[in-house]
């Protein structure tokens, strides 16, 4: 943890524009590129000894299992870039589900509203963490454990029952498709290559790995910190709303434990999509790779017939395996 | 920090000033304390009678302990999220090999304490040998410990406690009426007191954790300082998991959980910095007696469970937020 | 600088509590509600109870293939299929010691299955309680060759649309545990109900106290529909009794050691504890401990049937009772998927008996040499040689 302070990442300076697209094409460094071949090699393996893997309907299935993983995990990048985390998205996304759900009463006219609801909480709830963290002065791992107890709290006060009623017409989200590709996985795309683009292209992309890199250099070229990190709380918090409709439509209702997991889950994703912890350095495209490969895994356990306790070994295996080696070809 | 925000007073010499000084140097967590005290006696001046505050020790001893351990880790600059896993772990293999004989209870401890050297030992060169952050490499391990006892005992913990074995969480020595439980922390925390302040090693964690780069410049072997506190988290979860499973029982595999947000939120109540660095043994043990005091303080005021939570999340982040306004004045 | 963080965080505080506190609707005993609670159907209630006074079809000693009577019986000809077969599971989790009691005894009895050359293969998913992953699995398993799917759901209302598709792809679907809100399965598994499950507890505490006393009510989580079923039950009872005061209703997590400090909280602050209600029974014996090391006379405690309780209720002659939601419904599960194959008929709602420990029969039910974590009614005494392979482990 105190390489936190001690690390500097490359510095952005964006002088010309030659400049920045050299920069630009250099970040699509070796460690996005690495985790794809990972992932093709993964599916190659088991496309070829895993029978019934190689076919549409699976692929598809493999996608549809990363939409909701996927919209919190991209939330996620954003923070861990800028050198913080969020621990208060499992609950975030339960809440904002419950509250959404309860929102559509089983009613068509009500889906808009409840769908600006939920981003208008995510926006909430990203925003009081960023603010927790940077007028309170506390670090990101505690403050956001103490708004996930806090949003628990509001999550088991107001409500008799926590499902809601959401409206068939609503859960075309996820069950709809277009093309023979779900709609979440449009969704998830389209999530991705917004991030993206503001990753790459605007001042505050620029600025977020700055922060991340080092918070005190940044600050003294003049780059407002704390607004920085806000911003990226508020992408966390509407990444865990997006997930939690896209939950709720496809469970047609909320739930009080419908987030579970997920805090720890978008970590793991991005660290192993080639993010570093540290903050500085990350890239949605690696974070999607991250996704793919715990999607890809759950579904060769399930065709393996792997005990669901082994499963949990071999990611944490997997976990360490994958950060070791991006430790490693970083050090030489 | 910048010369604007030294009060000026500190540069004065007024008694007054002094004195608001040293307030300002005392860390929150003992006000806090204090605090959750004076309001448990105001609602329940039950809980300070013997028997009460007996059984009240035996609760909180466990997380005493392993934020004690944790503390090692954060000072050294690490994080260990395995521990509340390992926990499992030992009461695990302890239930599985003493099963219902006493006179396992050797062989059992030294399976559990091996158990807990291994972790440690993977947890630290991860970590310091292939220089994985170690919120990555013990998040792994949870899965990982998890995963692995799962499926040693099938799901479901085999075999039996015996009222020996957890006699160290459950009873009180010999006839004397004190509790084990408190025998052990008194001496947890005796041993990392002078562990951590009277000895070289104590002066290198700290280094470690302020500043790695420049420990290593001056000879510290830093790979061997990280490793050996995780050696000492890990032990010290295996202790509490005694503790624990010696206090009430082991009836599931989820007898470790959340112990790992527990014990850092308790070392960070306490003044423990995440960065390292910073943070004493005195400090980790206010912060899990606080934590532990605010649990019970919320049952003896028989608050709504919602209501419960957010105190206990607010209370977490305002004794943290006026810990840090206060460590920025200074 | 000061003044403007401790104002944010009084803010923050404020703001915290104030969302907390409104619209109050704790689902805590003290704070009285007027509003009607979704999860109570009285009509389900009162139907529950009424079966628990009947008496079902079959043989008491093979109580997982007993059934209520029903009219509705399914004809299961075009499913015939010869053997050997596959059989697909989607498993909500075995992540708790009860559902890994009934997936040991559904292993035990497929793998019988297997020997005698009717069963090819079983192929098992886990959801780990998400009942997003349990949707996904199901499509994987739809991509399977599975003759006959099995389905144990996270969720009621959010594995629905699940069961359909899975009954949709023209393979029969056997569903067991908790139900979902459609009947396109084949068959619906499951023992009389939560309420049932509450009321023999609460009733029994009340017969004890003959009506007049102070109960604790400790319950795992709020906002499960299986264990709000069974608060509500109890909580009719002890609202019909006016001499019956509910001190108390806290939940622990199921956690032993959080049962051991609330309990004995709840014994400084009360004083007088007269009896406990539980909705669950692991932390039974936590509650016992608590009693015990402060000194109190341990009161009766109602819980389940899990091994470790009933030792101790057996060894110190305690006052119990035990309900059970029984995990031999994990066997009719396999039961009813061999005879949809065979293509004999099957209830459309296959409703067991959920038969109880009592102090007279504890001594019967409790097994010395076997782990605290096994729960009794899973039958694994019927099974030859299961008992042995759990003690060998």
């Amino acid at each position: 943890m105190s390489a936190l302070l001690n690390s500097p990442a490359p510095q952005p300076d964006a002088t010309s524009d030659a400049d920045n697209i050299t920069r630009i094409a250099g970040r699509f460094n070796l460690r996005s590129m690495g985790i794809y071949l990972v992932v093709l090699g993964m599916a190659l393996c088991a496309a070829l000894f895993v029978p019934g893997f190689a076919t549409a309907g699976n692929i598809v299935n493999i996608f549809q299992r990363s939409v909701a993983l996927g919209l919190v995990s991209i939330g996620q990048t954003f923070v861990i870039i800028g050198g913080s985390l969020d621990l208060s998205v499992a609950t975030a996304i339960s809440t904002i589900g419950v509250v959404s759900a309860i929102m559509m009463d089983n009613k068509t006219e009500n889906m808009a509203v409840a769908v600006g609801a939920a981003l208008l909480m995510g926006i909430a709830i990203g925003l009081v963490n960023g603010l927790i963290i940077t007028r309170l002065k506390i670090n990101a791992f505690i403050a956001t454990l103490g708004t996930s107890l806090i949003l628990q709290g509001i999550l088991f006060s107001g409500f008799d029952n926590y499902a809601g009623k959401v409206p068939r017409e609503f859960q075309s989200v996820a069950y709809g498709d277009l093309l023979g590709i779900p709609l979440g996985v449009y969704i998830l795309m389209a999530v991705l290559i917004g991030a993206w683009v503001i990753l790459r292209f605007t001042p505050f992309g620029y600025h977020l790995f700055a922060v991340g890199g080092n918070r005190e250099t940044a600050r003294l070229s003049g780059v407002r910190t704390d607004r920085v990190i806000i911003l990226a709380h508020i992408l966390s918090g509407l990444g865990a709303a997006l997930a939690a409709i896209i939950l709720i439509a496809r469970l047609r209702s909320g739930g009080p434990r419908i987030g579970i997991g997920y805090d720890l889950d978008s970590i793991g994703a991005v660290v192993v999509g080639g993010s570093l912890l540290s903050g500085g350095r990350g890239s949605v495209f690696g974070t999607l790779a991250g996704v793919l490969v715990v999607s890809i895994l759950a579904n060769v356990f399930n065709f393996l017939n792997v005990s669901a306790f082994a499963q949990d070994v071999l990611r944490g295996v997997v976990l360490i395996v994958v950060v070791a080696v991006y430790s490693y070809r970083a050090r030489r | 920090m910048s010369v604007i925000d030294t009060p000026y007073s500190a540069v004065e010499g007024s008694a007054l000033a002094k004195a608001r000084a040293a307030i300002t140097r005392v860390p929150v967590i003992y006000a806090v304390l204090v605090v959750l005290l004076i309001l448990i006696y105001w609602r329940t001046p039950a809980f300070f009678q013997m028997n009460s505050l007996v059984a009240f020790i035996r609760s909180a001893a466990p997380l005493i302990v392993v934020a004690i351990g944790q503390m090692f880790v954060l000072v050294s600059g690490e994080i260990d999220l395995s521990v509340g896993s390992l926990i499992t772990v030992a009461a695990a293999l302890a239930a599985k090999i003493i099963d219902s004989d006493s006179a396992n209870i050797g062989t059992a401890l030294l399976v559990v304490i091996v158990v807990a050297a291994g972790v440690a030992l993977i947890n630290a060169v991860v970590t310091t040998v292939f220089h994985v952050p170690s919120f990555a490499t013990t998040l792994a391990m949870l899965l990982i410990a998890q995963g692995a006892i799962s499926i040693v005992t099938n799901g479901a913990p085999q075999g039996g406690l015996t009222p020996e074995f957890r006699a160290l969480g459950r009873n009180n020595f010999a006839e004397t009426g004190i509790p084990n439980a408190l025998l052990v922390t008194i001496a947890v925390v005796l041993g990392s007191l002078i562990l951590l302040n009277f000895t070289t090693f104590g002066r290198r964690v700290y280094a470690v954790g302020g500043n790695a780069a420049a420990a290593r410049l001056s000879g510290i072997s830093v790979g061997r300082i990280k490793g050996a506190c995780f050696l000492i988290c890990s032990l010290c979860g295996a202790l509490g998991s005694i503790l624990l499973v010696g206090f009430s029982g082991m009836s599931s595999l989820n007898v470790g959980n959340g112990f790992e947000f527990q014990s850092i939120s308790a070392a960070v109540l306490g003044g423990v910095a995440l960065t390292g660095g910073r943070g004493s043994v005195f400090g980790a043990t206010a912060g899990a007696l606080a934590l532990q005091l605010v649990f019970r303080l919320l049952n003896l005021l028989s608050l709504p469970l919602p209501f419960r939570l957010t105190v206990q999340g607010l209370i977490i982040l305002g004794a943290v937020a006026v810990g840090s306004v206060r460590r920025s004045r200074s | 600088m000061r003044t403007q963080r401790l104002m944010s965080l009084l803010a923050l505080v404020l703001v915290a509590l104030l969302f907390t506190g409104s619209p109050q609707r704790s689902t805590n005993a003290q704070v009285a509600t007027e509003t009607p609670n979704p999860f109570l159907s009285m009509g389900d209630l009162n139907k529950q109870l009424g079966l628990l006074k009947d008496k079902p079809l079959g043989d008491e000693k093979t109580p997982w293939l007993q059934m209520f009577k029903t009219d509705q019986m399914v004809n299961t000809t075009s499913f015939k299929k010869a053997a050997p077969w596959t059989l697909c599971f989607s498993n909500a989790s075995v992540s708790n010691n009860w559902r890994v009691s009934g997936f040991g005894v559904m292993n035990a009895d497929v793998d019988a299955l297997k020997k005698a050359g009717k069963v090819k293969d079983f192929i098992v998913t886990d959801a780990g309680e998400k009942a997003d992953k349990q949707i996904s699995d199901i499509d994987d398993l739809l991509t399977r060759n599975c003759d006959l799917i099995i389905i144990s759901p996270t969720s009621t209302e959010q594995l629905t649309p699940a069961v359909e598709k899975a009954a949709a792809s023209g393979k029969p679907v056997v569903v067991f545990d908790r139900g979902v809100n459609t009947t396109k399965y084949t068959t619906f598994i499951h023992p009389i109900g939560g309420y049932a499950f509450g009321n023999v507890g609460a009733d029994f505490l009340v017969k004890q106290l003959n009506g007049k006393g102070n109960i604790l009510a400790l319950r795992i989580l709020p906002g499960v529909d299986v264990l709000e079923t069974r608060w509500l039950a109890a909580k009719q009872i002890f609202d019909a009794n006016k001499d019956i005061k509910v001190v108390g209703v806290e939940f622990d997590d199921n956690d032993p050691a959080k049962t051991k400090s609330i309990v004995t909280d709840y014994i400084q602050r009360v004083g007088q504890i007269d009896g406990v209600w539980m909705d669950a029974g692991e932390a039974s014996v936590a509650v016992y401990e608590a009693f015990v090391d402060a000194g109190a006379k341990v009161p009766p405690i109602t819980s389940e049937d899990v091994n470790g309780w009933l030792k101790i209720w057996n060894d110190k002659k305690l006052n119990s009772i035990a309900p059970t939601y029984p995990s031999f419904q994990w066997r009719t599960a396999i039961a009813a998927a061999e005879m949809i194959l065979d293509g004999e008929p099957v209830p459309k709602e296959w409703i067991l008996p959920q038969p109880s420990v009592t102090n007279d029969n504890v001594k019967d039910y409790v097994q010395k040499d076997l782990p605290d974590t096994y729960y009794v009614f899973s039958s694994g005494s019927t099974i030859s040689g299961y008992l042995d392979s759990l003690r060998k482990k």
